[in-house]
């Protein structure tokens, strides 16, 4: 009986949690109603230094984190670069080689160097860092620091004292020589050496005094100068950059350009800070909106508001739409509007998608996997959420990636390379086979936009409709692009000298190589999809799968033939798209970002024409022209941008896909009530399933006890029997 | 018994060379230090130049295992393969590739992996060794027909299975406790529950059927035969001589595996968003981090060592027989 009672007892204790928060709440309960942000990281962040990161993952947390000078108005199309921690969005002024001042649009020949005065915002402070903390005296107080110092530190939090000063102009400029530190390694150093006037000098001057100054110890950047960038006064300082390069101004929206302190490099360069993680790399210090409260990555990374962020208004302007879709609601409020956005490891999609729809994550993208529980195509061919998402009051919004995933040939090859009309009418055989619009159908569920040219919609160049059609792939029909016929592609061949698939020269059938790293769920039936557009045209396909180094490995050697590759634009400019086909950029010859080896004398002229105008009438001329090229040439064999689905629960507003800008948590607001309430509504313990697991367990136990009993006595009767 | 672990010990030391030299070769194989440079770098924009500067930095400009350009002795130690080894004997693990303390990460992981594995094991070995004694003990009739039919099936399914499955019906149909994730102190119990019971699940038919064996044979032997004719219950018999004298085999299993609890899953940690060691090795072998799969390699191979010397220290005390000599 009292066992009984025990139990009961314990049944209620469950019952009484139930009435709390949910069981299956991954959160600590006491937090329930905070107005906090749940979001999820697959991937443990490599670098939080802005000098050093450029992945998109690292940036979800820096660029929350740290003010360069300009960012990307959060709601207007096409991507606009507004005032951050700059106060306006700097002109540059164009100077010719006599150092004679030129007009606004002149000519990119004429411009021997270009001036880019930025002023920044008085008031910005740097968030709450022992790096800043002062004794009585007014000295720094965390310089020099010994071991005995640093025992038990293993995060800044764990210094008493902390402090902040004021953001300067010789905090940016001090980061810009960080990019040519030869020990951080910037991945844009290269390219700044080439635009920024002075800093490859610059870099071999710190590359010389680091040689004489052990590892780990502080490497004083102050000590030599950047001819081509000075501090003018406390909040401005200004750029020389060699010619013209007017995509400069979008760099500068880029965490590399942020301001970092010259105390805090000092201070996490002390010894024996590196060996506790301790480090700018690791514990950024930044004055944005937010800062990093808890570094876990191997489980969570938490950003709470800097109490000394001086606040932001929410845009007050957007795309039309934008009022009616109620993103105009906070318009002139202080941002931001969450107080924390709590980051959760999640590496596997199950758990993740689940937790979501459970409502512990705020919103998700929607892996294929689940796209048909998610989504229902109507009639009309529009994705619509399916029932069950709308009866949860999940949103759906969609928007076109800025990238570019592409077929490319290697132009160096024997075969589908080089500029004869042979390999050329080959290459557009190919690129009408294989049918894109399909692969989007089959492998993206219809995810995506198939190219016309390297420039996704939203980015200036590119055009939509008729004029923007590729036309040796595609016809104008009923108002919208139709693929060539597999008949014109097997024409084409047969001109090429590849009639019916066979090598006119030769007698043998002609067999095309396609690199790729395809592997995991899906890989075969995507190899088998690309073999079966190949032999539409007759053509036999080989797929040479290897892991991704050796691929990368093949690339740089030019020893691909056909392969898959991507690009995430940089910035929202033509160049950042068509510099992947730029003849210097050849990564065979070059090392570069072109993975086909492409070189055309014309198009390499316009390009370096076209980089350097302003947008305009003109510029789309340029554009087109270049354009006509790669469609006659056809150095990629089409390939799509790719379309993104982003879901939201009900509590979460504010939100607008903006595939450029990495900051925009301080836009996102939630409402931690009803989320609260939902929560709790939808996660009810289900307590059913442990009472019959007991009774299973039960049931199964009571034969054999009594099997038990029965053989015991048995065996004792038997022996007395025996006897 | 002393010399002899003394003997053990100095047999480990060219066993761990051994597997620092093959995980070495192994991992050249794959990566070479181009590839885990740009894997360091990215894939964009990254110069030749910085690739070498950044090899240089760390050492992987050296030749792999014989340095023809110097002299005497240093033709071996200046070398990829033994500045990146030597170390590790004195369990100083280094930085991963990114730059954090190795050590660091090891000690802070240890917890949660132990807090999966270690419940893990004691649970399922009282579950396994009693359930195996039960089948033994029922051995011929319906009941164990159903256990080993049950086991059977058990051992079929993919421990994938388990883990989705579990994961599906425990947390979302019944929203028992959390899916993924781990918490802090006392608050870990919520996240560990379910993962430690799907890998107490998960491994029951396998280990069931070996103990079983093991117990069957046991309670054939002439011992046995010998208890039950002077009259002992079967409880006496079961528990006292066959369980004992039936623990050799099973400790040879058992004891090898508790130093390697610390090592943690690989798979149950990954999906159950555990920040243990064996997501760590995971997440290292995925980001070509020489540093840290060396290190956990190593790590490894030391605990299973480890474990094998108390296997054999065990046996002495499950049975007086043995002497270590």
């Amino acid at each position: 009986m009292s066992r009984l009672l025990r139990i009961c007892l314990v049944l209620c204790a469950l019952v009484l949690c139930a009435c709390g928060s949910p069981w299956n709440n991954p959160y600590p309960a006491s937090r329930g109603g905070e107005n906090v942000l749940y979001t999820s990281f697959s991937e443990r962040p490599k670098h939080l230094d802005p000098v050093q990161s450029y992945v998109e993952n690292e940036y979800a947390l820096i660029a929350n984190i740290y003010t360069p000078p300009l960012q990307y108005h959060y709601l207007k199309r096409p991507y606009e670069p507004i005032p951050l921690a700059a106060v306006e969005v700097p002109r540059p002024a164009y100077f010719d080689a006599l150092g004679q001042p030129l007009p606004e649009d002149a000519a990119g020949e004429q411009v021997a160097y270009s001036v880019y005065e930025v002023r920044i915002r008085p008031g910005l402070r740097y968030q709450p860092h022992p790096a800043f903390a002062r004794d009585g005296a007014g000295a720094l107080r965390y310089t020099n620091l010994s071991e005995a110092d640093l025992e038990g530190i293993r995060s800044p939090a764990d210094f008493p004292h902390s402090g902040t000063r004021e953001v300067e102009a010789a905090d940016f400029v001090y980061q810009i020589k960080r990019l040519a530190h030869p020990r951080l390694h910037s991945p844009i150093a290269g390219l700044m050496n080439e635009y920024i006037a002075g800093l490859a000098e610059y870099g071999k001057q710190i590359a010389d005094m680091a040689r004489t100054v052990p590892p780990e110890r502080w490497l004083d950047l102050n000590r030599h100068e950047i001819s081509g960038v000075q501090v003018v006064d406390r909040h401005t300082y200004r750029i020389r950059i060699r010619g013209k390069y007017p995509q400069f101004v979008y760099w500068l929206a880029m965490p590399f350009f942020s301001p970092v302190p010259v105390e805090v490099d000092r201070f996490y360069a002390q010894p024996g800070m590196a060996a506790r993680n301790l480090t700018l790399d690791w514990f950024p210090v930044g004055s944005g909106p937010y800062m990093l409260t808890v570094n876990n990555p191997n489980r969570q990374m938490v950003l709470a508001r800097n109490p000394n962020w001086p606040g932001e208004p929410y845009p007050d302007a957007g795309e039309p739409q934008d009022a009616a879709a109620g993103l105009l609601r906070d318009a002139g409020k202080p941002m931001p509007f969450v107080d924390r956005v709590v980051f959760s490891l999640e590496k596997e999609q199950i758990p993740y998608w689940n937790k979501f729809l459970q409502g512990y994550y705020d919103a998700s993208g929607i892996s294929s996997d689940n796209f048909d529980q998610v989504i229902q195509v109507s009639g009309t061919g529009d994705a619509q959420l399916s029932e069950a998402m709308r009866e949860q009051g999940i949103s759906l919004q969609t928007s076109v990636a800025v990238s570019t995933m592409y077929i490319g040939f290697n132009m160096l090859g024997p075969v589908v390379g080089g500029d004869s009309e042979r390999a050329r009418k080959l290459r557009r055989a190919i690129s009408i086979a294989v049918d894109q619009e399909d692969f989007i159908s089959i492998f993206m569920n219809g995810r995506g936009i198939a190219m016309q040219g390297p420039i996704p919609p939203g980015i200036f160049g590119n055009r939509e409709g008729e004029a923007g059609i590729n036309t040796h792939v595609y016809d104008w029909v009923d108002g919208a692009p139709r693929r060539r016929s597999i008949e014109e592609a097997k024409r084409l061949l047969a001109e090429a000298g590849y009639a019916g698939g066979i090598d006119r020269e030769t007698g043998k059938p002609l067999i095309i190589y396609f690199d790729s790293t395809l592997t995991g769920v899906g890989a075969k039936a995507r190899a088998d999809w690309l073999v079966k557009q190949f032999q539409r045209i007759d053509l036999q396909l080989v797929m040479r799968t290897s892991d991704f180094n050796r691929f990368q490995e093949k690339l740089r050697k030019g020893a691909a033939q056909l392969f898959y590759l991507g690009w995430n634009a940089d910035y929202p400019d033509p160049e950042n798209f068509f510099f992947l086909l730029y003849g210097p950029q050849g990564k065979a010859r070059f090392n570069g970002e072109n993975a086909a080896n492409y070189a055309s004398a014309e198009y390499d002229s316009l390009f370096e024409r076209m980089r350097e105008m302003d947008n305009g009438p003109e510029r789309q001329a340029v554009i087109d022209r270049m354009l006509e090229i790669l469609h006659r040439d056809a150095p990629w064999a089409g390939g799509f941008h790719p379309k993104d689905f982003a879901l939201a629960h009900q509590w979460v507003s504010n939100r607008k896909p903006n595939k450029l800008a990495n900051n925009t948590l301080k836009y996102q607001r939630v409402d931690p009530a009803l989320r609260e309430r939902l929560r709790r509504e939808w996660n009810q313990p289900v307590l059913w399933p442990l009472g019959l697991g007991l009774l299973v367990l039960a049931a199964a136990i009571a034969p054999a006890v009594r099997t038990w009993r029965r053989r015991e006595r048995a065996a004792a009767v038997a022996s007395v029997e025996g006897r | 018994m002393l010399a002899y672990i003394v003997r053990r010990i100095l047999y480990a030391v060219p066993i761990l060379v051994g597997v620092n030299l093959i995980t070495f070769a192994l991992f050249f194989f794959v990566n070479t230090p181009d590839d885990i440079a740009r894997m360091q770098l990215g894939q964009r924009r990254v110069t030749p130049e910085a690739i070498e500067k950044w090899k240089a930095e760390r050492g992987y400009d050296r030749p792999m295992l014989f340095n023809p350009e110097a002299r005497g002795v240093q033709k071996l130690t200046d070398t990829l393969f033994f500045r990146k080894s030597v170390s590790l004997f004195w369990f100083d693990f280094g930085r991963a590739e990114d730059g954090r303390s190795i050590s660091h990460e090891i000690r802070l992981r240890m917890g949660p992996s132990l807090a999966i594995a270690l419940p893990m094991f004691l649970v399922g070995l009282g579950c396994y060794v009693t359930f195996a004694l039960g089948l033994a003990f029922f051995r011929g009739t319906s009941l164990d027909f159903t256990g080993v039919v049950l086991c059977v099936a058990a051992m079929s399914i993919s421990g994938l299975f388990y883990i989705i499955g579990g994961q599906y019906l425990v947390s979302k149909l019944w929203n028992l406790v959390p899916i993924s994730g781990y918490g802090d102190g006392v608050q870990a119990w919520r996240f560990v529950i379910l993962p430690a019971l799907i890998g107490v699940v998960g491994g029951i038919g396998a280990s069931t059927r070996l103990y079983r064996t093991i117990f069957l044979e046991e309670m054939s032997k002439d011992y046995v035969r010998t208890a039950r004719a002077k009259g002992l219950s079967e409880r006496r018999v079961l528990f006292g001589h066959v369980l004992r004298n039936g623990m050799i085999p099973i400790l040879t299993g058992v004891v090898v595996a508790i130093p390697a609890l610390f090592i943690g899953s690989l798979v149950l940690e990954s999906f159950f968003g555990i920040p243990g060691l064996g997501s760590y090795t995971i997440d290292a072998i995925n980001a070509q981090d020489f540093a840290i799969v060396r290190a956990m390699v190593f790590l490894g191979a030391v605990l299973y060592i480890v474990g094998l010397l108390l296997t054999d220290i065990s046996y002495t005390l499950a049975d007086p027989r043995i002497r270590m000599e």
